[in-house]
């Protein structure tokens, strides 16, 4: 098996325990300079009452040994610096290193957000010309950079919604969702105060027009649709369903998780959406650095802008200020200004790009389509539409053989690659769902090919060895039910 | 473009694999009307170069070079350059959630040491590995208090960060959250028979911070009284970890809600940051957020996954504890490699060094006629005084010597002018303090 692996391994070997277990009286990492001023007794100052005692349990280890713990367990994990990370939905692309400089830069990483505006005119710049650029892309009117991440962009553009019919007389009852949606879309509708009616796809993956029709109604606040769906299908008759319902008086939420697919090529604002958050995680390349920081902007039509978040970064002759007086706003979702670190790493990849933006989409679906058409003999394709951005695939041939997605995934990792999505969307019984990116060379994604057809291949001659993959790995398969029943959720001397 | 693997030839090649004769059919799902005809009007593109300089550009029209008293929930505290280059390298950088825990267990075990560092600060039994920021956490822990008691009345200390109060409102309208509001006492501390006298079988939380929006420590055993006899939860917010290295951890809060940037984040005007929620073992499976736990695989060697998922949206869907996903989790290793360096003896040294300088700073502006304390309360390392001009007088005179000086507090809180809050951390020196004193007396001695 050796000969198939043709992609460097991790450091896997080395053992290295919790940085508690090095621990050792005494001992420190980081000294302070020697205070300049009369020391201060604490019990004095802030009274006994308020005084604790040393933290107990608390790490004493020197720099070096920190450095080595650190760089260590680091190589457990596999990164899209090492290659390909085709998470469906996710879309794990190049994180530009300039954009990590400049978020560091003096100047930009130590600024506080209570400074004086007349001292802060460069972040205003830096947030004005961001919200300009995603207006630009989404075709959109009006833009808010505060919500922290896609699901806080998801509430925030409910919650838009709530206060424009709110407006009108009556904020509604129900938010439809289709089934393939992501999981945040139904979560976010309950805090937002509405029920959830979910819409079943039809035969292609699509909204079901007829089914749609009907159940649009007075009660209806919003359809929340994911465009190009979880399938990586764009919906075909997307003006229709806007227009559905906006005769119902119901408006149009997008989630733009996928928006990797439309940028320079589609504007949801063209093609009838009203409000969407965008995921600049994903389509604008901020790391993901195991799990976030993220930053989810709103893109909102007219109607919508009166009801923003607070401030809003507003221009007066050439000096810009924030408008806290707004009367009909939704309020703050979050402290300050959103995410600026993550919003100047945006913004830095978007001039980077230019309106080149469309060269990264169309390279991210040439990419997506290559792999399906490589790989659609060998694994079944549920839905046959074409395919953006993503492509998704299903287990079915391979579990005659007891072999799940799951499997598939977890012998992805023996062949250098990072597992696909598995087992989402819903509609897809054992789902394997593949999104590339534009990151990937023709080169990379032959290897990857390569190693889902081997795999395959392993699935009918082998299938124990892919049922108990990973081989390569420090750790094989974790025992996630012990894990759950009884959690041990920290360390104890 | 530098960013994109693939030549014009390569590109034609895969095209032609895939069986089409030109790029547009691509896109032949998207309706024709739909398709945007022009090229986008943004600005770019740029090269690495343009790049650095278009950010220098725009670093030079903001604070540099200006002193700053600013803290109000974010702190400007020490960051180690170890803790910076540890958490750039590509692999903590670059990787995604880790749900696939045999080739994420770097991840996962720097967060389960960043859960075991918040609970030994916290003195809480579980932490979850971060909310979007302290606001968000405070807001998330009521929802888990309404959760965890099935009532729906909120009772909140005015002093409470007005920020973080804002954002609470913005959940609390749509869940039928009743948050009612106290004020403070002379101490600065919330006016505890006030509460006391509003506490029945209705209240789901009282909310505090501590140390509060004034600077001042909250009196947490009391308040864990008044709790507790109603059969209400304590959610404690903390903006300001770095006073846990020293101040008396709120361990008898039922939950505490804490921003974590003081722990090696800059202030980056505004974030990202990272919130946590930390909470008593019994209350873990209505805790927003992922956690990570340990396990062993087949060989029985220890390792680490993300646990309890059932909580969570994408298990639960219109179920779940709450809608979060993306979370914060490179700063919550960058938290963890700051507490790491800075262990047990740094902490405290820290933490007394701004205490130390705080007392210093308060005594120093003390000695200014008609300036003084405006609270009572045991503070950490930001206090309010009063002065006998409006606060944005006395700084509009401080920008002129590249001090930016206390913040007025008549922007949150209309009665408290002339009230500004001043912070002073490890990173102030003695220099810097004598010249924001001679300032402020200066700026008080000019002619209206």
């Amino acid at each position: 098996m050796s000969d198939k692996i043709t992609k460097a391994g991790r450091h896997v070997s080395q053992d290295e325990g919790l940085i508690f277990e090095k621990s050792s009286p005494g001992k420190r990492g980081m000294e302070l300079p020697p205070l300049d001023v009369p020391p201060a007794d604490a019990a004095k100052a802030l009274g006994a009452g308020y005084v604790r005692a040393g933290v107990e349990g608390f790490p004493e280890v020197s720099e070096i040994e920190v450095v080595r713990h650190f760089t260590r367990i680091s190589t457990w994990n596999y990164a899209i610096d090492y290659g390909m990370y085709p998470l469906g939905s996710c879309t794990m692309k190049y994180n530009p290193r300039v954009n990590e400089f400049v978020a560091r830069l003096e100047g930009i990483a130590d600024e506080h957000p209570y400074q004086p505006v007349d001292l802060s005119q460069g972040c205003l710049r830096i947030l004005k010309t961001l919200e300009d650029i995603l207006k630009e892309v989404t075709g959109m009117d009006a833009v808010t950079l505060q919500p922290a991440a896609g699901a806080q962009g998801e509430l925030t553009g409910l919650l838009l919604i709530r206060a424009y019919l709110e407006s009108q007389g009556n904020p509604r009852k129900k938010v439809l969702i289709p089934d393939s949606a992501h999981g945040t879309n139904p979560a976010t509708a309950v805090i937002a105060g509405y029920a959830v009616e979910n819409v079943k796809s039809d035969a292609n993956g699509g909204i079901d027009m007829a089914r749609l029709a009907e159940i649009v109604n007075a009660d209806v606040a919003a359809l929340m649709i994911t465009n190009p769906n979880t399938l990586g299908i764009f919906e075909r008759n997307i003006g229709e369903i806007a227009k559905i319902l906006h005769a119902k008086g119901a408006l149009l939420y997008m989630d733009g998780a996928n928006m990797n697919a439309l940028a320079g090529i589609a504007r949801p604002g063209d093609f009838g959406v009203d409000v969407m958050h965008l995921n600049l995680h994903k389509t604008f390349s901020t790391p993901h650095g195991g799990g976030g920081p993220g930053a989810g902007p709103v893109a909102m039509k007219k109607i919508l802008g009166p009801f923003m978040p607070t401030p809003v970064v507003i221009e007066k002759e050439g000096k810009l200020a924030y408008d806290y007086n707004r009367p009909k706003s939704i309020g703050r979702v979050k402290a300050f200004y959103g995410n600026f670190g993550v919003l100047v790493r945006a913004l830095a990849y978007a001039l980077a790009y230019g309106p080149g933006m469309r060269q990264a989409s169309e390279d991210a679906v040439l990419n997506a389509n290559y792999i399906r058409k490589k790989l659609e003999d060998v694994y079944e394709l549920p839905y046959k539409l074409p395919c953006m951005h993503e492509v998704v695939f299903s287990d079915s041939r391979q579990k005659k053989n007891g072999v799940s997605t799951m499997d598939i995934a977890k012998r992805l990792i023996d062949y250098g690659f990072h597992p696909y999505t598995t087992a989402f969307p819903l509609i897809v019984h054992g789902a394997l769902m593949i999104e590339p990116t534009e990151s990937e060379s023709k080169e990379e994604c032959d290897q990857f090919i390569a190693a889902m057809r081997s795999i395959a291949e392993e699935s009918a001659t082998n299938p124990e060895l892919v049922k108990t993959a990973p081989h390569t790995t420090r750790v094989g398969r974790l025992d996630e039910v012990t894990a759950a029943r009884k959690p041990i959720l920290r360390w104890k001397p | 473009m530098r960013y994109l693997p693939k030549s014009d030839s390569e590109r034609r090649e895969m095209l032609r694999a895939i069986g089409f004769d030109n790029f547009e059919k691509l896109f032949q799902a998207i309706p024709e009307a739909f398709r945007l005809k022009r090229p986008l009007a943004v600005p770019g593109p740029l090269s690495e170069m343009e790049i650095i300089e278009y950010f220098r550009g725009r670093a030079a029209e903001n604070s540099r070079g200006y002193t700053s008293f600013l803290g109000a929930g974010v702190y400007h505290h020490h960051r180690s350059v170890v803790a910076d280059a540890l958490l750039q390298r590509g692999e903590f950088l670059t990787s995604y959630t880790p749900y696939q825990a045999e080739i994420s267990q770097g991840t996962l075990q720097a967060i389960f040491e960043f859960q075991t560092l918040m609970c030994q600060l916290t003195g809480q039994e579980v932490a979850n590995a971060s909310m979007y920021d302290g606001s968000t956490a405070l807001t998330e822990a009521v929802l888990m208090a309404e959760r965890l008691t099935g009532r729906q009345r909120v009772l909140i200390a005015h002093s409470v960060h007005p920020e973080y109060r804002q954002v609470l409102n913005t959940y609390a309208k749509n869940t039928g959250l009743r948050v009612e509001e106290f004020g403070f006492s002379a101490s600065g501390q919330l006016a505890i028979d006030a509460v006391r006298k509003a506490a029945n079988d209705e209240v789901a939380a009282v909310v505090v911070q501590s140390p509060n929006f004034f600077g001042v420590l909250e009196q947490i055993p009391a308040l864990a009284e008044i709790a507790r006899g109603c059969g209400a939860l304590l959610v404690v917010g903390i903006t300001e970890a770095v006073s846990l290295g020293i101040a008396r951890p709120p361990a008898d809060a039922d939950i505490i809600a804490m921003e974590a940037q003081s722990f090696g984040l800059p202030p980056s005007y505004g974030g990202p940051y990272a919130g946590v929620i930390a909470t008593k073992e019994k209350f873990v499976r209505q805790m927003p957020g992922r956690l990570a736990g340990q396990t062993t695989d087949h060989q029985g060697r220890r390792g680490f996954c993300l646990t309890l998922a059932t909580r969570e949206q994408h298990i639960r869907r219109e179920k779940a504890t709450s809608n979060i996903c993306t979370n914060q989790a490179l700063c919550a290793l960058a938290a963890t490699i700051h507490l790491c360096l800075l262990g047990k003896q740094g902490l405290r040294e820290q933490a007394e060094q701004n205490v130390a300088k705080s007392q210093f700073a308060l005594a120093q502006l003390e000695t200014i006629a008609g300036v003084r304390r405006a609270f009572s309360g045991p503070v950490f390392n930001e206090f309010v005084m009063e002065f006998p001009r409006s606060v944005k007088m006395i700084n509009a005179q401080l920008l002129k010597n590249k001090i930016v000086g206390p913040m007025a507090l008549g922007r949150f809180y209309p009665e408290l002018t002339k009230r500004g809050l001043v912070c002073v951390t490890e990173t102030t020196t003695r220099e810097e303090i004598t010249r924001l004193v001679e300032g402020i007396d200066r700026a008080l001695k000019v002619p209206v």
